[in-house]
């Protein structure tokens, strides 16, 4: 469904992808692992199109997505719940929920994805007149894929939804995350967590400096030497 | 610990010296207490006289500063041109009052007639211009320093402001601007008191009632548009999907881009509802001021973008509560203090805020965006 084929993205002089391809099948969960710095943030800004990619191309079927620009890749199914979040702050949990789906004009489907939502995260209905900036990391996550979730998205991009959280929470996240998949949303996932990834996903690459050394399924990624000792901590 | 210590030092200084500037050039800018105090127990309605007025005034810099803090919350740009589309907005609505033959009007209704349609004239020159400006002059600088924009607002500004000198000497397209050059002020008929005189009615409409006081129908009409502006704005910004996405931006342009924004058509609105607010004011200010001069923009832009700041840019409450502060002060500095000394007054205001309360009344501090 998704696919990038050899892209090249700079951040002025700096090669930041050196020539990623991959691939994203309708309904799976597929992984991108990797440490610091290897370019996973990167990877989803620029099939989302805030950066342009210097070559190569990604495509949703038939759609070249690379060409397009930065607000209409949204309106073709592709949603983030990005790095550091990026919730409004100074905007209530109800507004964050309702430009989720800017792109869209069915209303009917609009209120049905917010009922959705709000089961999903029940702690956002709660909260749904507060302010953004007044939730706590775990419930700005929440938001954050909320808002996602609202744009009815056929390919979810999450960019480390564990990061800073609670480990009880954690847990919710990606129980939630496999929900959301069940559901047939495709799920896009880039975690540091590689163990909590690799355990919920169908398929992995493992990124370093900018480029992809191992693609595999997530079993013999969790298998593989190389894999154990640079990410899942095994010794 | 330490640097915590310093700043208070440094804040003491700063408190001490601006005390002793005050004492020091306060009486000669009128600054004089028992004088003051005589003034206010002799006449007591003259404080009212002079909140009304006021009032009045700081409407219309509340209307300006709207421009400027929407501007500056978006993009963070401070337009310096916004001063100049007010000027050419009154400039505007001049000429089209002239061409339509209203300033020659006698029949009321026709009068007013003309006047709505100066006012929507007025508002979508503003409007278009100030888009257009964003379109040609920042687009492009978005990326870059943050000073090279505001060279550039510079340089629009100055534009402007040539565009006005030429504009006020074409004595064909305006008759009324006579023979005296474009760098001359020019009068800005009083068509509101005309329209009074054609009903047989009193400017003054508390006139007959009792009480000594004089509140004109500019004064009412200036309230009344403003308030319907700024209602009508806080609820475009707080309902639409327009005025959310606008705040949308304002608050993250990224994650805005991610959601469908599209970034460069919120930014136009943006500067077309500030430059539309802006020509509504130019209409607004000329007939409640009666004048119409090149080099206005300049000094009601300071003056606004002083509102701006102080009730906390960014803020939209913020640049309304800024606008009326700033009008009753100078109308307290023109009646008790000393006329010439008010700018001086509303500059001390943008200092101290500045080096006090950067963001301003309402303002909440932000920080630095990665």
């Amino acid at each position: 469904m998704l696919e990038l084929k050899d892209v090249h993205t700079y951040y002025g002089n700096i090669h930041a992808l050196k020539g990623i391809s991959l691939k994203v099948n309708d309904g799976e969960i597929v992984t991108l692992i990797g440490s610091n710095g290897a370019g996973k943030t990167t990877t989803l800004r620029t099939i989302q199109g805030l950066l342009k990619p210097r070559s190569g191309s990604i495509k949703l079927d038939d759609l070249e997505l690379h060409k397009l620009p930065s607000h209409q890749v949204a309106t073709h199914g592709i949603a983030q719940s990005p790095e550091g979040r990026m919730i409004f702050p100074r905007m209530s949990v109800m507004e964050n929920l309702e430009m989720g789906a800017y792109a869209r004009s069915d209303k009917d489907g609009i209120g049905k994805d917010l009922d959705r939502v709000l089961t999903l995260f029940p702690r956002l209905r709660e909260r749904i007149k507060q302010k953004g900036g007044t939730l706590s990391g775990g419930e700005q996550q929440m938001l954050a894929m909320a808002r996602a979730l609202m744009a009815r998205p056929r390919i979810l991009l999450l960019d480390e939804p564990s990061m800073g959280l609670a480990p009880i929470l954690v847990d919710l996240i990606f129980e939630t995350i496999v929900s959301i998949n069940k559901e047939g949303t495709t799920i896009l996932l880039v975690e540091q967590n590689a163990l909590m990834a690799l355990s919920i996903a169908n398929r992995g690459y493992v990124l370093q400096t900018g480029e992809i050394i191992l693609s595999d399924t997530s079993d013999n990624l969790r298998n593989n030497d190389e894999v154990q000792k640079s990410y899942l901590g095994v010794v | 610990m330490g640097k915590a210590n310093n700043l208070k030092i440094r804040n003491v200084l700063i408190t001490i010296v601006v005390i002793y500037i005050v004492l020091l050039i306060g009486p000669i800018a009128g600054f004089d207490i028992p004088n003051i105090y005589a003034q206010v127990a002799a006449n007591p309605l003259q404080l009212v006289q002079f909140l009304i007025i006021g009032l009045a005034n700081g409407a219309i810099l509340s209307i300006i500063a709207l421009g400027y803090t929407m501007v500056y919350g978006i993009i963070e740009l401070v337009n310096f041109a916004h001063g100049d589309v007010y000027m050419i907005g009154v400039f505007t609505s001049l000429t089209v009052l002239s061409l339509t033959g209203t300033l020659d009007a006698k029949d009321p209704g026709r009068i007013i007639l003309g006047l709505i349609f100066a006012l929507v004239i007025s508002i979508a020159v503003g409007a278009g211009l100030n888009a257009f400006i964003e379109r040609v002059a920042y687009r492009r600088l978005r990326n870059s320093s943050r000073l090279a924009a505001l060279i550039s607002a510079i340089g629009v500004s100055f534009i402007l402001e040539n565009i006005g000198l030429i504009w006020a000497g074409q004595t064909w397209l305006v008759p009324l601007f006579g023979t005296t050059g474009g760098a001359s002020q020019k009068s800005f008929p009083d068509l509101l008191g005309k329209i009074m005189a054609g009903y047989g009615l009193n400017v003054n409409l508390l006139a007959n009632t009792g009480i000594k006081l004089t509140f004109n129908i500019k004064d009412a009409l200036v309230l009344v548009l403003a308030a319907v502006m700024m209602t009508g704005l806080r609820l475009f910004v707080q309902n639409t999907k327009t005025g959310k996405a606008m705040r949308a931006v304002a608050q993250n342009r990224d994650a805005s881009k991610m959601l469908g924004i599209d970034i460069d058509n919120v930014i136009s609105t943006t500067f077309a509802i500030g430059g539309g607010l802006a020509g509504a004011a130019g209409l607004m200010a000329g007939l409640y001021n009666n004048t119409a001069w090149w080099f206005m923009g300049f000094r009601v832009g300071l003056e606004s973008f002083t509102a701006a700041v102080l009730g906390g840019i960014g803020n939209i409450t913020g640049g309304m509560l800024g606008g009326f502060l700033i009008g009753l002060l100078a109308s307290f500095s023109d009646g008790y203090l000393n006329a010439r000394w008010t700018h001086a007054w509303v500059f001390v205001i943008l200092v101290l805020v500045l080096l006090f309360r950067p963001s301003g009344l309402l303002g909440e501090h932000v920080g630095e965006k990665a």
